[in-house]
């Protein structure tokens, strides 16, 4: 039976971060970019989920650091999605082209 | 010897999950693409069943999977209020895509390159509830970090609200 080691499992991240960080600077509708941002933590926390497995599997080290990363990657969204309503009742839209005034 | 992934439902698991983040960003309705999102957080947390880690994977559908996609859905609900609103562009972006290439193509590089220390996997790994142990051993344990996770957690709630309140006058 085919079997898989780490590596498959961080080229796998690699992947899923690549694709989010594309969607991350291409997307111009502010939700799209969030979404891309949650892409790249999952990736984050795959890769260390993965290592802790073969690295540190008595003391779990990755699974508590990726369990506080989505911690703070659940916060970023909240925070995040919370701005981008106040930034849609401020000016009747969320694409990323009418922030344009945030550049002071 | 060592107790390894099953290769074929690492292979649907990556499949799915590469297919829903391809599925993000290929969609042209934001409803869509949230659906899609959903998909790949759940393909994710099968993964990490394969890790062996369950209560991550409990974690990463009750999260990413319920909370998350709940609350893109609702702000996609609230902001794009009208069908023609929530259908856009895909805004392809050529500099993007380079980008992206050059950053995977640097990290395959640094996998291809990375010796990792244990080749072989152990066979048995601890259970749910020596993680609760480990997590809360007061030597060597994770207890203030989790205090700190739970006032991080506690300012962006209150940040969330203060920032989505409707505005007086």
């Amino acid at each position: 039976m085919m079997q898989v080691g780490p590596g498959a499992f961080l080229a796998l991240a690699a992947v899923l971060f690549s694709l989010g960080l594309y969607g991350a600077v291409s997307k111009k509708s502010a939700v799209m970019v969030l979404m891309s941002l949650e892409i790249m933590a999952v990736a984050v926390n795959l890769n260390m989920v993965a290592l802790s497995r073969w690295v540190t599997p008595e003391t779990m080290t990755g699974q508590f650091f990726s369990m506080f990363t989505m911690v703070v990657s659940a916060a970023e969204i909240g925070l995040g999605l919370a701005l981008v309503l106040a930034i849609y009742r401020r000016s009747r839209s969320i694409e990323l082209s009418t922030m344009e005034r945030l550049k002071g | 010897m060592g107790e390894t992934v099953n290769g074929v439902a690492f292979a649907i698991l990556a499949f799915a999950s590469i297919g829903g983040a391809v599925g993000v960003l290929a969609s042209r309705n934001v409803v869509h693409a949230g659906f899609w999102l959903l998909e790949a957080m759940v393909a994710v947390a099968g993964l990490y069943l394969l890790l062996s880690a369950e209560f991550l994977a409990l974690v990463q559908l009750l999260v990413y999977a319920g909370a998350v996609s709940v609350l893109l859905l609702f702000v996609v609900m609230l902001t794009l209020r009208r069908r023609e609103d929530a259908v856009r562009p895909l805004d392809w972006s050529l500099s993007g895509a380079v980008l992206a290439l050059l950053f995977g193509s640097m990290i395959y590089l640094g996998i291809a390159n990375f010796d990792i220390p244990v080749a072989e996997m152990p066979s048995t790994v601890p259970d749910i509830a020596a993680l609760g142990e480990i997590l809360f051993a007061l030597d060597g344990g994770w207890v203030l970090p989790f205090e700190i996770a739970s006032l991080v957690l506690l300012v962006a709630l209150v940040g969330a609200v203060w920032w989505s309140k409707e505005d007086e006058k």
